[in-house]
């Protein structure tokens, strides 16, 4: 359940930075942030501020490389708040 | 590190640096200066007679001072670099102008650090005249890293 509600924050955090020919529903728990969702690294980098405020977690430079995909970012998300 | 180490680091040449001299660097921002030399090409086409500085040049010129500048001083508190291998993308900018600069006109940049995080830094600037009056303010963003090999 909290995996769930995990997903659709993370969807609610991407969605400002998607470019105009992708929508919400194109996003997957496997699309990859750069190569399928068209997000380019400057705003991933933004998405990530976003993730740490709201997750209230610090993401690494490891991290930041680590998360290619939607579902990357979800084990990251579960993984700091499963640290804390 | 001396300031004018940052400008011969600088990825940018004649007739596109828009850098002269570095004033401040900090880990919290920078303040740098530019004379636009009558001589600049686009004065003949901008505008046709009357020549003003585009808006997109001293954006350019806040970019070069505030985001690069400053980046090249904040990845030198991190890295041994060398000076052939540095990254830079402009990603963001959002400006507003308040005065012209004419050919001839020196303006003084300074740029405040908003965050630099994943290689991602982002910047407010601002841009005065030799009067002190605000030419333009905004926020800047760009990527910029030391690519390692192979990468």
């Amino acid at each position: 359940m909290e995996k769930e509600n995990y997903y659709q924050q993370l969807k609610g955090i991407v969605k400002p930075y998607l470019p105009e020919d992708v929508t919400v529903d194109d996003i997957s728990p496997d699309s990859h942030f750069i190569n399928e969702l068209n997000i380019n690294s400057a705003n991933l980098v933004d998405i990530v501020l976003d993730v740490e405020d709201a997750f209230d977690i610090t993401l690494e430079n490891d991290d930041m490389d680590q998360m290619q995909t939607v579902s990357d970012a979800m084990a990251i998300i579960d993984k700091k708040r499963s640290s804390k | 590190m001396d300031f004018n180490k940052i400008i011969e680091k600088l990825p940018y040449d004649k007739p596109f640096l828009f850098v002269d001299t570095l004033s401040h660097v900090g880990m919290d921002g920078v303040s740098g200066s530019f004379n636009f030399s009558k001589n600049l090409d686009f004065y003949r086409g901008h505008f046709k007679e009357h020549p003003i500085t585009p808006g997109v040049i001293l954006t350019e010129c806040c970019a070069q001072i505030g985001l690069v500048c400053l980046g090249i001083f904040l990845l030198s508190e991190n890295y041994e670099t060398k000076t052939n291998d540095l990254t830079v993308a402009f990603s963001s900018s959002e400006m507003e102008f308040y005065q012209p600069v004419y050919p001839g006109d020196t303006v003084y940049v300074s740029s405040e650090k908003l965050y630099f995080r994943f290689n991602k830094l982002k910047c407010k600037v601002k841009m005065y005249n030799a009067a002190k009056e605000l030419v333009c303010k905004g926020e800047l963003a760009g990527m910029i890293k030391y690519s390692t090999h192979g990468a």
